[in-house]
Parts: C-alpha cells; sequence; structure tokens
C-alpha cells in the first residue's frame, strides 16, 4: 500500500497527506469518541503526540544543514531550546499576579532570588507578538553570528562539529546559573494559560497538537523549497566538493551561513511549540546528549530526505517512551547500540533504504555509498 | 581572441611553507589566446603556482595581475574564478551526487548570490548552453547520469565541460591526461585545441607525447622557477633541462 501511494503522490504527497490525517484524527478521536472506546485517544497521548511532532521539526531542520549541507550540527539542541525558552518567557509571564508569590510583574523565582524588578531582556515577553519573533530572532542571530564565525575561518568536519557541541554546552552552564534570570536549575514551568486558555486543557492540547502538525507540514514546505532550487544543489555540491564549489565561483561561506541560520530559526519553533505542550523548559535541553539524540533520529529515519529525519525522529522517541518505562536504566545503551546498528546496516536510514528499493529518486547520501561499491568494483576488475 | 597583449601576468611570486620555498621568485606571462605547456619534475611547483593564480595560497612576496587590472593577490578563490579563471583539477572533481546535467547547470555563468541561485529558474538560452556543451565535451548521452557513475574520462571530460559553462578567459588545466587511453588522450588534445580558438589556456602536464601533441610554447619549472621556455624542441635541448629530467 505505501508502494501504491508513494507511486501516486511522491514522498511529499504522502507526507503531507499523512499530516492531514493526523490533524484531522487525533483531536476527533480524543475529543468525539468517549473515553472507554477503544478508539479514543487519551489528552495525554495527544500530547505526546504534539512532543513527537516538534522533535520531527527539529530533526528536519537539522536534516537541512547535515543531509544537504554536509554541517553535522552536535549543538541543535540549542536552538530548539532557546526557540523554547522564549515561549517560555511568554507563558511565565501570562501567570501574572497567580504566582505562589502573588507578585503582579515578577515570576515566582525572581521574587525568591529577591529581585525587584524585570531584566530588561525580559521586558516585552507579555507581548505574544513580540515572544513569537524572540522564538525565531534569538536563535536566527546565534546562528548567523556563530556561521559567520565559523564558515568564514573554514571550519569543517569534525571540528566544527566539536565546536556546536561546546556552544550547546557552553549555554547550558550558562542557563544553569540563577543570575541569568532564566529560573537557573529549575528552568521555566508552572504555566497557567495562553491567550486566557488553560495550558492543561484538552481542547487547548488539542490545538497544540494542529499547530504542531501545520508547523512540521510549513518547515516541510520550506525545507523543500530550499532543496530542490539551485541553491539547493550548490548545497549538496559543496557538501560533496566544497573547494570545486569554491573555483566554479560560489562563495560557500554564504550559503552555509543561509541554510544554518534557517535551520536554527526553524528549531527555534519547534522548541517553541514543544515547552506549552510538556509544561518546562530548563538547562537540560541544552545538554550535547539531547542535541546528539537528534543527530540519531536524522540518521535512523535517512539523511538528506528530510521525510526520514521527521520518520526517524517520531520512531525513535516513540520507541524511548516505551523502552525507558520498561528499561529505563539502560536507555542510553539502547541509543547508542541504535546508532551502531543503523550506521552498519542500514546506512542510508528507513527512508533512504525505501527508496532505493522503489526505485524512487536516490536521496543524496545514498549516492556516495553506491559510489563505492562502483569503485570497489572497478578495483576488483582491474587486480 | 581579437585582443592583444598579457592576460596573466606573474611577477617575483615567492612561496614559502615553513621554510621550503615552493615558488621561488618565479616570474611568468600569458598572452591573450595563447596556450601554453607548464612541465617539470615532481616538486617544481607547479601546483602552487595554480593555487597562487586561482586564490588558494597568498604569496608572501610578488604580483599576480589578470587582463592588467585585477590583483589576484587580494581575491578569493570565488572572486577569482568570477573575474574570468576557471581551474581544472588534477584528479577529476565533479559533483558526484549530480547528474551531468545539473553539474553543467551549476557551473554556468549567472549569479552566483544566495537569493539569486534560491529563486533562479532555468531559462531558453541556459538550456541551448547546456546542450552546446554537451555536445562539445561528447556527453549528450549521459547527461542524466548522475556524475558518480561516469568513467574516469568522462568525469574529465565533464569537468573541462563545467569549465567552459563558466565562460572563463583562461584556463588552468592541471594534467588533464593522467589516467586516460590513447584515444581519449587524442580527443582531450583536440578538445583544448578547440577551447583554445576562444580563450587563453595554460596546461600543467607530465606526458611528453600529449605536450609535443599541444605543439605549443613549453615553460620548463625547476625548484620553483623558470628554468627554460620556448618550444618543446628548444627546451629539450637545453643541457639544464636535460640535467634536470634525467640527471638523477
Amino acid at each position: 500500500m505505501i508502494h501504491r501511494l508513494l507511486d501516486r503522490f511522491g514522498l511529499s504527497g504522502a507526507f503531507y497527506g499523512v499530516l492531514l490525517a493526523l490533524a484531522l484524527l487525533v483531536p476527533l478521536l480524543n475529543l468525539a469518541v468517549p473515553e472507554g472506546s477503544p478508539f479514543h485517544v487519551s489528552t495525554f497521548m495527544v500530547a505526546l503526540l504534539g512532543k513527537y511532532l516538534c522533535y520531527a521539526m527539529l530533526a528536519l531542520a537539522l536534516d537541512l544543514v547535515w543531509g544537504y549541507c554536509g554541517i553535522l550540527s552536535l549543538g541543535h539542541g540549542a536552538f530548539f531550546a532557546l526557540g523554547g525558552y522564549a515561549m517560555g518567557m511568554h507563558l511565565m509571564r501570562e501567570i501574572g499576579p497567580r504566582g505562589v508569590y502573588g507578585h503582579p510583574v515578577l515570576p515566582d523565582f525572581m521574587v525568591f532570588l529577591n529581585w525587584k524588578e524585570l531584566p530588561w531582556y525580559w521586558l516585552g515577553f507579555d507581548h505574544f507578538s513580540v515572544a513569537m519573533l524572540m522564538v525565531v530572532l534569538v536563535p536566527g542571530l546565534l546562528a548567523f553570528a556563530f556561521g559567520w564565525f565559523a564558515f568564514r575561518s573554514r571550519v569543517t568536519g569534525v571540528y566544527l562539529s566539536i565546536i556546536t557541541q561546546a556552544m550547546t554546552y557552553a549555554l547550558m552552564l550558562a542557563f544553569f546559573r540563577n543570575d541569568m534570570g532564566f529560573g537557573g536549575n529549575n528552568g521555566l514551568t508552572d504555566f497557567k494559560d495562553i491567550f486566557g486558555f488553560p495550558l492543561q486543557a484538552g481542547a487547548t492540547r488539542n490545538a497544540f497538537f494542529v499547530a504542531s502538525v501545520a508547523a512540521l507540514a510549513g518547515a516541510y514546505a520550506i525545507g523543500r523549497a530550499i532543496v530542490t532550487s539551485r541553491l539547493g544543489k550548490v548545497l549538496v555540491a559543496l557538501r560533496d566538493a566544497e573547494s570545486r564549489t569554491r573555483f566554479i565561483g560560489y562563495r560557500v561561506e554564504k550559503f552555509k551561513l543561509f541554510v544554518w541560520t534557517v535551520s536554527a530559526m526553524l528549531a527555534g519553533i519547534a522548541g517553541a511549540l514543544y515547552v506549552p505542550q510538556v509544561g518546562i523548559i530548563n538547562p537540560g535541553e541544552f545538554a550535547p546528549a539531547a542535541s546528539i539524540e537528534a543527530v540519531i533520529w536524522v540518521a535512523v529515519g535517512g539523511r538528506g530526505t528530510l521525510v526520514g529525519a521527521a520518520l526517524g525522529a517520531v520512531l525513535v522517541s516513540g520507541f524511548k517512551s516505551w523502552f525507558t518505562g520498561v528499561f529505563p536504566e539502560v536507555w542510553l545503551f539502547a541509543l547508542g547500540g541504535l546508532f551502531v546498528l543503523v550506521t552498519l546496516f542500514l546506512p542510508k536510514g528507513i527512508v533512504g533504504t525505501l527508496m532505493a528499493r522503489c526505485g524512487g529518486p536516490k536521496p543524496q547520501a545514498a549516492v556516495k555509498a553506491e559510489k563505492a561499491e562502483t569503485e570497489k568494483r572497478a578495483l576488483e576488475q582491474g587486480a | 581572441m581579437s585582443g592583444h597583449g598579457t592576460i596573466l601576468y606573474l611577477d617575483g611570486i615567492t612561496v614559502s611553507f615553513d621554510g621550503f620555498k615552493a615558488l621561488n621568485a618565479l616570474s611568468l606571462a600569458i598572452d591573450r589566446g595563447e596556450m601554453r605547456a607548464i612541465i617539470g619534475p615532481n616538486g617544481a611547483g607547479k601546483t602552487t603556482m595554480m593555487d597562487v593564480i586561482t586564490g588558494k595560497t597568498r604569496p608572501d612576496e610578488g604580483t599576480a595581475a589578470f587582463s592588467g587590472a585585477h590583483d589576484l593577490t587580494r581575491l578569493d578563490e570565488a572572486q577569482i574564478a568570477n573575474l574570468g579563471i576557471g581551474r581544472k583539477f588534477q584528479k577529476p572533481t565533479v559533483f558526484e551526487s549530480h547528474t551531468v546535467w545539473d553539474n553543467l547547470l551549476l557551473a554556468l555563468k549567472a549569479p552566483r548570490g544566495v537569493f539569486s541561485t534560491l529563486f533562479a529558474k532555468v531559462d531558453a538560452a541556459q538550456t541551448a548552453k547546456i546542450e552546446e556543451i554537451l555536445e562539445t565535451v561528447h556527453l549528450t548521452a549521459a547527461r542524466s547520469a548522475l556524475a558518480a557513475n561516469l568513467s574516469h574520462g568522462q568525469k574529465q571530460w565533464l569537468e573541462i565541460g563545467m569549465l567552459l559553462a563558466q565562460d572563463p578567459q583562461l584556463l588552468l588545466v592541471d594534467e588533464p591526461v593522467a589516467g586516460m587511453t590513447d584515444a581519449e588522450t587524442e580527443k582531450t588534445a583536440h578538445l583544448l585545441r578547440e577551447i583554445n580558438r576562444t580563450r587563453s589556456v595554460v596546461v600543467v602536464e607530465h606526458d611528453m607525447t600529449f605536450v609535443r601533441a599541444l605543439d605549443v610554447k613549453v615553460t620548463v619549472l625547476h625548484e620553483g622557477a623558470v628554468l627554460a621556455e620556448g618550444s618543446l624542441d628548444h627546451v629539450s635541448a637545453d643541457s639544464r633541462v636535460i640535467e634536470v629530467y634525467l640527471g638523477r
């Protein structure tokens, strides 16, 4: 059936179709089907699926830079978390005087720390529009500044990966400090409502779920537009032969900077949708392990396919939810094992392998593996 | 080429790596419309010279002028490429995950900015240009093939085709026939002569039969400087050249 769907609508059509079905079915099964029914989807499940979709969007953003441009970011969680914090700050301001200490303006943690007024960087976050602007602007600006220096100095490969990891680690340490004004270790939590709708209510949860589906569809549309344009071809070109790309006249640092910044903004939006659905944002989201997990999602789903990244995020996260319930202590071993197995036996990832089977358009990452194979054969013949 | 004068002028170029002088006050002038062969033993500085001309390496001393006006030592690779200097690497480097067609499309002379490529569309003139180049480099039948699946010789031609698409005034070609069959070598010599009708070409080559087939002025490099210059017969009669090539 998958085969026939793919033939008929292509991978993109199938992806949009699945998203549309999710957006319609999940709220329907949650709100219209009575709780006793086996078809009922619990409100907990709605929020959980919404969370997975945010992860899918982060994975898609990561695939844009890793799969198509060869930049292996081990710190994409930083952009996700910054978007999350921007949303969290808005939700904190929405609490108003209903906090434990009842202060009219200051969030509880600031009252607790004896702060007298809001720090300047919290101003304006009571407006939803300002907060939403910051959701894309803060990760975007950080990525732009980081990329400006890194790509101009031609830092590439594993060195770049290590710097991205250092970046997210430094941010984690910074956000752990109480003086930063972001709630330190505890982060931001105890949110009450958004636009006056309580966050815990089923309807709000469904609304966020649908918003997450829409955001993922939008991110996919943007990603497709980029990778199918001539700019997308330049990205793949510089991934495979960077100096050749320079010698035919492209300033590769600008192309990297563009896609890197777009990717960070998408990750920020994903983080902003994630926070209200899980009800908390804390410095743990900056942990390098979280970013590495995102890399594994993309590897499992299939690099350079966009759809694969999203699928990988949902599958691995679903597996994690089940696995950590059964054997919580060994999750990291399972995750590491999964990465090793995928690298050894499924180097193109799930979607990449399926596409090769179905004879569809080849994902970019698969081509290299194939070429190595051809060369090997040529060598054997030569010998 | 109608214009006369010097297209490329190198004067006193010195490049040292950790004290080792890869180029030692190298001076060289290429005329507009000229084809020049550069030969020399390993380590003579042929590739470093290419690196200096294309902006990959900055010289410690010396000037490099293109078309009399542009100081190449102050520009980066992309700027130099856009001025009209194309470079072919020794090992064929094409974009393996792209089709032959897309390789040529990317190389085609067109705005190279981020946003102009994001919204770029292929127009009829560009299609015609690509078709023409495909014909020239004998790859019309392989247009939709992935570059990764081409033979070694085809990759070399594709790379030359990409250079043609760039529409450069000066072409630097590093060992174009290394690893080619005799038939392919012959085709390549023909192709280069064809290209030379409208552009200046600098060929770095080891293969003496090929250099003889090109039948152009030869410059011999040795230890980062010019040792001899003239016709192939002239330089091969030079005792210092014989010593450098055979005396070890």
